[in-house]
């Protein structure tokens, strides 16, 4: 997904001359062709990610659109009081781009974890959240990150480890989920890096005889109410997301499902409100925690039957 | 057994496990060796780990934990099965620096500029408990960026916290550039000095220079002490050393084997 980014980036920057990219000392291997490309517009700030983000906000605040980049809990939780009042309370074009969502840096343990940046973002006025699914919604929604005037936030994955899910570009803009299939028993709606276990787990229900839907929706906030809401009235609904129960796409989906009218159940299936003290790769961590698409075949089924 | 001995075996260590979970961060790792060595095999009075009285050691620069991991091992407070599930699925010691090990680490990092800080609390407290035990901490020089760092020295030099002992790993390098180019932290002993500590810059492998520096603190008294230990990231290995992508790039089975052969 980062490799992804980084192209769209460079396209937005060629078209684009109020790009400025700010790094808090991360991005080798990732930003070395910007460098070339554009010398003048990138700046490693140090590791020092307040200073960071209230640098960006000067340059925004000057006509600046600004990319700042770093690992998930340095480019929001670090600096989160640079991010809340000087872009977000100003409203200003800074796109916060993180690297490693959800339990991308599994063995480097919780310092590296992001499992509650969704739902910190998330609860900023201003800013949007968007967390895309495979490397086209990676590019689809930077895209839409500098389309938008005010503060948003990339949650990214890995490098280039995510595999393309899409087979052509889809219709995407910010507040609007991707329908991939839907599904008469069941459907689940993922965000961000869970997309491929969503429709690896559809294709394992598929073979048990249960139909089971996939919707990526990258665009956390603003979510697309129509759709969580026409989706809920059809079928047992289920929110997916590498991140914590509290907070995220399934507490969004929730809030929204408990005032409005009537819907079918709906389940959450996320990480527990706890650090994964746990040592392990990605894909141990998500075996253990039930985000395998083993583990998620099984919760649909045992909450549909 | 000599500190050199002690620095070597604490080398190979670090490549055993960094090769075997192909886990990054070798060169943080390697530029630490001696410090650490002279730290657990000379300058930290300890009986046990668990001991009130024990001085404390807080690596603030939490991505090398390998060597604190390897030392640890060296000391005895950790098996050799625990080290081999370094990094590893179901082992007990992730890639950054964590209190729930339970095998003597003194404080959870990885998130850079946090460990000076909990290290002037752990200080504080030794001076409201009137307990004698001094805490050490080894920061990074590019994690000399992050603000927190210069708000515990002025906290601590305010304190006059002389029971406290910073150690800056100066190799020159950070994650995406050198320190200089990236931010100069010149002059850097002057800097810690205005802040009301008392330092000293010293070769961050001269094994005696740094066991009489680390056993002649504090430097002054009332004022805590910083240790300036001019070090080369990768230390040991020469392909390793000053190279930026060993901050990354975990050795391959024939760099393993060569790394080893060079720390013979
Ligand atoms: C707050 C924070 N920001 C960024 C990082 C990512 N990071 C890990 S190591 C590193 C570079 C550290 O440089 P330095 O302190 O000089 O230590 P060295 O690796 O050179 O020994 C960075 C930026 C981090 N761990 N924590």
């Amino acid at each position: 997904m980062r490799r992804a980014f980084v192209d769209a980036l460079l396209d937005i920057a060629k078209e684009d001359e109020r790009v400025v990219v700010i790094t808090p000392d991360m991005g080798f291997s990732v930003f070395e062709r910007f460098r070339e490309a554009f010398p003048e517009r990138i700046y490693n700030t140090g590791i020092a990610e307040q200073n960071s983000v209230g640098i960006a906000s000067g340059l925004a605040l000057n006509g600046k659109v600004v990319f700042v980049y770093s690992i998930v809990p340095f480019v929001t939780m670090r600096p989160f009081e640079q991010v809340r009042i000087d872009a977000c309370y100003q409203n200003l074009p800074i796109k916060l781009v993180g690297s490693g969502g959800g339990l991308t840096y599994g063995p480097l343990g919780p310092t590296h974890h992001s499992i509650e940046d969704i739902a910190l973002m998330r609860a900023l006025p201003n800013m949007s959240v968007l967390c895309p699914g495979d490397p086209i919604e990676s590019v689809l929604c930077t895209k839409e990150a500098h389309r938008i005037p005010g503060p948003a936030y990339i949650r990214l994955g890995k490098g280039s480890g995510e595999p393309t899910i899409h087979e052509s570009t889809p219709d995407f803009s910010i507040g609007r989920g991707i329908v991939l299939k839907e599904g008469k028993d069941a459907n689940i709606i993922s965000t961000g890096n869970m997309l491929e276990n969503a429709t690896l787990a559809s294709g394992l229900l598929e073979k048990e005889g249960i139909g089971c839907g996939v919707v990526s929706m990258p665009s956390v906030k603003p979510l697309d109410l129509e759709l969580v809401s026409s989706l809920s009235r059809k079928a047992p609904l289920f929110s997916l997301e590498e991140h914590s129960m509290i907070g995220g796409l399934g507490s969004a989906v929730a809030e929204f499902l408990s005032e409005s009218g009537e819907h079918s159940s709906f389940l959450r299936i996320a990480l527990p409100d706890r650090f994964c003290h746990e040592v392990g790769s990605q894909q141990y961590l998500r075996n253990l925690y039930g985000l395998s698409p083993e583990g998620i075949a099984k919760r649909v089924i045992s909450r549909i039957k | 057994m000599e500190l050199e001995e002690r620095a070597k075996n604490v080398r190979r260590r670090i490549i055993e496990m960094v090769s075997k979970s192909k886990s990054s961060h070798v060169g943080a790792a390697l530029s630490i060796a001696d410090i650490v060595a002279a730290l657990y095999f000379s300058a930290l009075r300890r009986t046990t780990v668990q001991a009130q009285e024990r001085d404390r050691f807080i690596l603030s620069k939490g991505h090398a934990c390998a060597a604190l991991y390897a030392a640890l091992a060296e000391a005895g407070c950790i098996s050799q099965e625990e080290l081999d599930g370094f990094y590893i699925d179901g082992g007990k010691l992730p890639g950054h620096a964590t209190l729930s090990c339970g095998a003597g680490v003194e404080a959870s990092t990885g998130s850079l500029g946090h460990g000076l800080p909990i290290a002037a609390g752990i200080a504080l407290s030794a001076r409201i408990d009137k307990k004698g035990f001094r805490t050490f901490a080894l920061l990074g020089d590019g994690e000399c960026d992050e603000g927190s760092v210069w708000e515990a020295a002025m906290f601590a030099g305010n304190a006059k916290l002389d029971n406290l002992i910073a150690i800056v790993d100066y190799n020159k390098l950070q994650a995406f550039g050198y320190t200089k180019e990236v931010l100069d932290l010149e002059p850097l002993a002057k800097k810690w000095e205005a802040f009301g500590w008392a330092a000293r810059e010293i070769d961050g492998h001269d094994l005696k220079a740094l066991d009489s520096a680390l056993n002649s603190v504090p430097f002054e008294k009332g004022k805590p002490s910083v240790i300036i230990a001019h070090t080369t990231k990768g230390k040991g290995v020469s392909f390793m050393e000053g190279r930026i992508e060993w901050h990354y790039k975990s050795p391959d089975p024939e760099q393993r084997r060569r790394a080893l052969e060079e720390l013979q």
